[in-house]
């Protein structure tokens, strides 16, 4: 008696334009992460950004065109998967208003949405992970970044991975689930402010004595990693993929190569 | 509405650097948040109740022609007057009017913002008429000649001890060993000021939770009893309040309630809810001869129909800026507006005019918090985004930035560019940066590197590295 395998799903990898240009150990660790889960992964080389700069600006019209570019590269994938809440966001809840009274993108858009995905989320609740092989021997802290925590749900799944990491321990810090005051642009129109919130939150990650901090998202994590390091912290910054694929040789963000 | 928005980066400094409102923004978390979760938390409907919410004022704000009439209607067959004004100016000359009819030489309020819109203290203030706010934190921040911080707890960017050191200044006849150090003994001294003048009005303002269309009825929650007292003591009772609050039953403002103390003070319910409908009547104990309802526009019915309208389901509880990380940092005055905070971000630029209150909706990290506490639902973040729309199709904001925005995007739009631009300048960055894999100034990022460094990239992307590891497998391959 033979059982038919099971066809393994196609996925196309969003890197994210911040992953791309300053952290390809992230994408790498994603490409890992979903191979090792099974999946084939391919990475399309025509995305650029998800185009979120352009739509918390209010440029509806440059937000729509990369949408058109990003869901032309991704339509034809079984998932879209990306190392990121806040731009898996972007595809997934916020790319269906900008075709809203467009008939024939309205659809390609719902259909695209429906297969997007964050990562960790992911593979914890489509492919079912509960574990994953890593062994990494480090006190961490995990940062929720909020598009991820609030327009996609993502809080237990990250912790329950990093709960099968061995050698690792999670330590939770005071109001992990409060903006780290990155913001897109805001950080740099707003700077005073966007230093302000950063401190206290560095200030939160500095009291768990872990020598870690972890989250989903590279725009926060450069952020609060760029706060550490500007006061002299030792505490080592990776995106939390780097930790759950066991791939932490190269230098911490921000850090010397 | 008077606002000092365009000055907001300069507040914004200012109040960085206040030691004693940064202490006193510190209490927002213990005095607000932890409270608002345990009385959530410990209602398992609430989220259900939250839906019920906001449908109801959805189906008031699509019938609220209807619904005003109706309750204008019930308000003068108990007896009232109703007064409709479209402007504040219009609505200040109406109470101005009602108050020298009753030759009132002062008045007492009880706790409202829409008085503070329409800038009513100032108004009576120059027309000879002594307006007392009998609200705890109104009554505070009148003695220091400012404006409420916050719509709910006006003297909230205020520590103890300076609130000891107003009262001291003001209450000089106290001996220096009177305690005012606590809650309960400044609100006893404060009583004691006001009771006087609770019996020396002969108008008493008060603001309104819910108009109810089905009653004539007004609506305010209080927790000291100073709106009772206002509102019952005086000959006058003049209700202010804007036409969004009008809700069709009691049933319907008794369910958003429910889900307004909680979201507001952690309370279940306000300690004191009052309701009048109408004057005295014949053989009541109490209550005023004449009884008032101003009801103001100012700006909303042209938001009806827009993508604003969700805004004017809003029952003014504060949980928004409760949890926004922007208003714990720089406090309600830096924002310039009698409505700070999200909401105040949505609703200033509805108001005041978007050219003057532009950073208002783009002071936010759209991190989202506001609307996840919002009991009404309503859509916070995306309203902002909807005002950056706005502002980005008219031209307002600044042209650096219209300029990056718009090279950036020439190169998003274009992956050819995009993938040549930044596989030639990414390896370059990361060279410069390469000896401590981070910049502590970097041109053009000034905004950024101020306060943090910014880290370097790895590398060469990972379209590049991508490009030739696959090369690498494929002449492995062969």
């Amino acid at each position: 008696m033979t059982t038919q395998a099971k066809k393994p799903p196609r996925v196309g990898l969003f890197v994210t334009c911040l992953v791309d240009l300053f952290r390809p150990s992230v994408g790498f660790a994603a490409l890992r992460l979903l191979e090792d889960a099974g999946c084939v992964v391919e990475v399309p080389r025509t995305q650029t950004c998800c185009g979120q700069p352009a739509y918390n600006s209010g440029d509806r019209a440059d937000s729509r065109e990369i949408a058109i570019n990003t869901i032309r590269a991704f339509e034809d994938y079984d998932y879209i998967v990306a190392p990121s809440g806040s731009c898996a966001g972007m595809l997934k809840k916020h790319y269906p208003g900008l075709f809203a009274g467009d008939r024939e993108w309205e659809a390609r858009c719902a259909a695209f949405s429906a297969k997007v995905h964050e990562l960790v989320s992911f593979l914890t609740d489509v492919l079912q992970a509960k574990t994953v092989a890593a062994r990494v021997e480090t006190s961490v802290t995990y940062h929720d970044s909020c598009s991820g925590l609030r327009e996609l749900g993502i809080q237990h799944q990250p912790r329950q991975l990093l709960g099968s990491v061995g050698g690792l321990s999670l330590i939770e810090m005071q109001e992990a689930d409060v903006c780290c005051g990155f913001g897109g642009t805001f950080c740099v129109k707003y700077p005073e402010i966007s230093n302000a919130i950063v401190g206290k939150k560095i200030g939160n990650i500095a009291a768990t004595g872990a020598e870690t901090l972890l989250a989903g998202d590279l725009g926060c994590l450069m952020n609060m990693a760029g706060k550490l390091k500007r006061e002299g912290s030792r505490v080592e910054v990776r995106h939390v993929a780097e930790v759950l694929a066991g791939m932490t040789d190269t230098p911490p963000i921000g850090g010397r190569a | 509405m008077q606002v000092t928005s365009p000055q907001f980066k300069k507040h914004t400094r200012a109040a960085l650097a206040n030691p004693h409102l940064q202490q006193a923004l510190g209490n927002v978390r213990a005095g607000f948040i932890d409270k608002r979760k345990k009385a959530v938390d410990a209602l398992p409907e609430f989220d259900q109740l939250r839906d019920s919410a906001r449908d109801i004022k959805n189906h008031m704000l699509d019938h609220l022609d209807l619904y005003l009439e109706a309750y204008e209607a019930k308000v003068r067959a108990s007896g009232g007057y109703v007064h409709w004004a479209e402007t504040a100016e219009e609505a200040r000359a109406i109470i101005l009017d009602i108050c020298r009819s009753a030759g009132a030489r002062t008045v007492t309020k009880g706790k409202s913002m829409i008085t503070e819109e329409i800038e009513l203290n100032d108004f009576l203030q120059k027309n000879g008429i002594r307006p007392v706010e009998t609200d705890l934190g109104e009554y505070i921040i009148q003695l220091r000649g400012e404006h409420p911080s916050h719509i709910i707890a006006p003297a909230v960017h205020l520590t103890k001890d300076q609130v000891e050191a107003d009262f001291r200044r003001v209450h000089d006849h106290l001996p220096p060993t009177r305690d005012l150090t606590e809650h309960e003994s400044l609100l006893y001294e404060a009583r004691r000021v006001l009771r006087p003048a609770y019996f020396d009005a002969d108008v008493g303002i008060t603001g309104a939770n819910f108009l109810v269309a089905e009653t004539g009825t007004s609506i305010i929650v209080t927790n000291e009893g100073n709106g009772d007292l206002t509102q019952i003591l005086p000959k006058v009772h003049v209700v202010v309040a804007s036409i969004e609050k009008i809700v069709p039953t009691l049933e319907d403002a008794a369910q958003i309630m429910r889900v307004l103390a909680r979201s507001a003070t952690g309370q279940e319910m306000s300690v004191y809810t009052t309701m009048s409908t109408g004057p005295r009547r014949p053989g009541d104990p109490d209550g005023p001869e004449d009884y008032h309802v101003v009801l103001i526009d100012n700006g909303r019915s042209a938001m009806l129909g827009t993508e604003f309208q969700d805004m004017l389901r809003c029952i003014r509880c504060g949980a928004c800026m409760n949890h926004c990380p922007v208003y714990h940092s720089v406090g309600g005055h830096a924002y310039g507006s009698v409505y700070p905070g999200p909401m105040g971000a949505v609703l200033t630029p509805s108001l005041a005019g978007l050219a003057k209150s532009g950073h208002l909706p783009n002071a936010s990290t759209f991190c989202g918090r506001c609307e996840s506490v919002c009991p009404m639902r309503i859509p916070l973040p995306k309203m902002m985004r909807h005002w950056r729309e706005r502002e980005f199709e008219r031209g307002l904001n600044p042209a650096t930035q219209r300029t990056g925005l718009k090279l950036w995007a020439m190169f998003a739009r274009r992956p050819a560019l995009y993938r040549f631009a930044t596989s030639v300048a990414v390896p370059l960055l990361s060279m410069f940066g390469r000896r401590t894999g981070r910049f502590r100034h970097l041109p053009l990022a000034g905004g950024w590197t101020r306060y943090r460094d910014f880290p370097a990239p790895e590398g060469r992307t990972f379209m590049q590295q991508l490009s030739e590891r696959d090369a690498v497998t494929m002449q492995g391959a062969k």
